[in-house]
């Protein structure tokens, strides 16, 4: 833990105009802070957790207005720093992981020179140096044989293998903050897990932030410190690690109650009623 | 209704081998599904449960092995049996697919999304029983001359279902009909399958990668790991974790959640 939270938001808001020359705000006034520490942001399609995870990074879609009482990474100001700033700080010192491998990574690179390319433009090494600790980036989340995944494309790999090329590449400039969008949501459930552990691996050894934003419930609450369930673009309740069971708002109990349960018979399923309060 | 009419069908898989290439995807897998029951196969990508269900209804080719409708004592039906991927053969076996966003086309409304298979087999109440579906899927009128586009993931997959029970089958194949839809549209959609199987006495072959929800709606289920078949097992059992093999009792602690 340090002194300073690591990033402090401060009601973001994410808009977006809409056809009749209205806006539609997909996050509404969220705020929280984070340390060295897993924090999950939980919540279903449309919740804004996406856009919550994409403004901090500025990777917001164009014609979109982001705008925040605070928006700050270790002490520098992300609204007003200039964007060549803001450019060298993502990928460097702040970096993302997104869904799904297949699309998020170059097709017509090999894996090895993607990340070799992302080193080399935040650090200045040799290329010599760059390919090596490319490969120690490729070993690092338990690749088997680094030197013949480095000289593969997207294409040839599989998606479990795909997503840990990308963690790789994401953490090869030593970001303070990862930001991790659904990153196995594309996974089977056992390859699910061999990644997690990766990152909570790279998180306790490195003292790395890391923000997982996932629509998975469970699996969140198994995985983080901390949790903020968002709906409607707003964060309507925040738990601790292991504190689901004591949830009080009832858009998270409902979504709890939803899921049907090993060895637990419940038909038919309970389903969610949502209360357009819960929108306000 | 038909539903009475039509006697609930089963359906026995014996010895199916599915090859693309000299791969084998699915090796010698045997199981018999009674009239009404409620099946389930899991396994991870690549164990080739989605292949077992795509040669039953002749989407993929069967290298070898026979797939047989069966009738209540569990033997096979007398008449003529229907080669899978045959008119006959789809009028009672129908599929419902994965990805709602995929399996729709974005260019046809509803309306048509759901004469189509009517008009292929030439039944002519097209108008009653385009209504009486998309009442059954709990959608109504205002839904019919919609486009995909217009529709939600849950929507679209009610739409799917609709699609594929208008021709009034016996047998459903589901594969992974809820894995692309928020936990709450799951619910939704898991309760609809539910509902319209004892409504219509139907039999359900469901897969999916989550236990949870194929013990919840299945009787029994088997378990595939690249391309064999590891473990058949009731539900019952593997919800009291009865289990022998070492793969289930694997993918068994993935679905309970990350530990460190």
């Amino acid at each position: 833990m340090t002194i300073s939270p690591l990033l402090i938001v401060e009601d973001l808001r994410v808009a977006f105009a809409s056809r009749d020359g209205g806006s539609v705000e997909a996050v509404r006034g969220v705020s929280f802070t984070l340390g060295r520490e897993r924090l999950g942001i939980v919540g279903e399609s449309g919740s804004g957790k996406s856009q919550t995870g994409r403004a901090i990074l500025g990777l917001s879609a164009p014609e979109s207005r982001v705008s925040a009482k605070r928006l700050e990474f270790s002490g520098i100001d992300l609204l007003t720093c200039p964007p060549q700033q803001r450019r060298a700080l993502r990928g460097g010192r702040m970096a993302m992981v997104l869904q799904d491998p297949k699309f998020s990574l170059n097709p017509v690179m090999t894996l090895g020179a993607q990340i070799v390319e992302t080193l080399r433009a935040h650090r200045r090494v040799s290329s010599k140096e760059a390919t090596a600790r490319a490969l120690a980036a490729l070993e690092s989340v338990r690749i088997d044989d680094p030197a013949r995944v480095f000289k593969l494309y997207p294409h040839e790999v599989s998606g479990g293998m795909g997503q840990r090329a990308m963690i790789a590449m994401m953490l090869i400039a030593e970001p303070d903050l990862l930001i991790a969008d659904e990153p196995t949501s594309a996974l089977d459930v056992t390859v699910q897990l061999q990644v997690l552990s990766i990152l909570d691996a790279l998180v306790q050894e490195r003292g790395m932030g890391l923000i997982l934003v996932s629509h998975d419930l469970r699996l969140v609450s198994s995985f983080c410190d901390r949790i903020l369930v968002m709906y409607a673009g707003r964060v309507v309740e925040e738990l601790a690690a292991g504190g689901l069971a004591h949830a009080q708002h009832p858009y998270t109990r409902g979504l709890m109650a939803c899921l049907p349960q090993l060895g637990a018979s419940t038909h038919p399923l309970a389903t969610l009623e949502r209360q357009p309060a819960w929108a306000l | 209704m038909n539903s009475n009419s039509n006697p609930a069908l089963g359906l026995d898989v014996r010895q199916l081998r599915v090859v693309y290439d000299g791969f084998t995807a699915v090796a010698d897998t045997s199981f018999c599904v009674l009239p009404g029951e409620s099946f389930g196969i899991v396994g991870e990508s690549g164990s080739g449960k989605s292949t077992v269900l795509r040669a039953i209804c002749g989407l993929a080719p069967k290298a070898a092995g026979t797939v047989q409708l069966v009738g209540g004592d569990g033997s096979a039906v007398s008449a003529a049996q229907p080669a899978p991927g045959s008119q006959a053969f789809s009028r009672r076996v129908q599929m419902v697919f994965q990805d709602p966003y995929a399996s729709l086309h974005p260019r046809q409304t509803v309306d048509r999304l759901l004469a189509e298979p009517l008009a292929i087999h030439g039944i002519a109440d097209a108008e009653t029983r385009i209504e009486r579906a998309l009442d059954e899927v709990g959608l109504g009128q205002g839904f019919r001359f919609r486009y995909p586009h217009q529709l939600s993931g849950g929507q679209r997959q009610r739409i799917a279902i609709a699609r594929a029970l208008i021709l009034e089958p016996q047998i459903l194949l589901l594969d992974e009909p809820t894995s692309a839809l928020d936990a709450s549209v799951q619910a939704e959609v898991l309760n609809l399958l539910e509902d319209l199987r004892q409504r219509r006495h139907l039999t359900f072959i469901m897969v999916s990668h989550d236990l949870a929800v194929v013990t919840h709606l299945c009787e029994r289920l088997l378990v595939m790991q690249r391309g064999q078949s590891v473990e058949l097992l009731a539900a019952a059992d593997l919800a009291a974790r009865r289990v022998s093999q070492p793969y289930t009792l694997s993918l068994m602690q993935a679905a309970s959640g990350f530990r460190r």
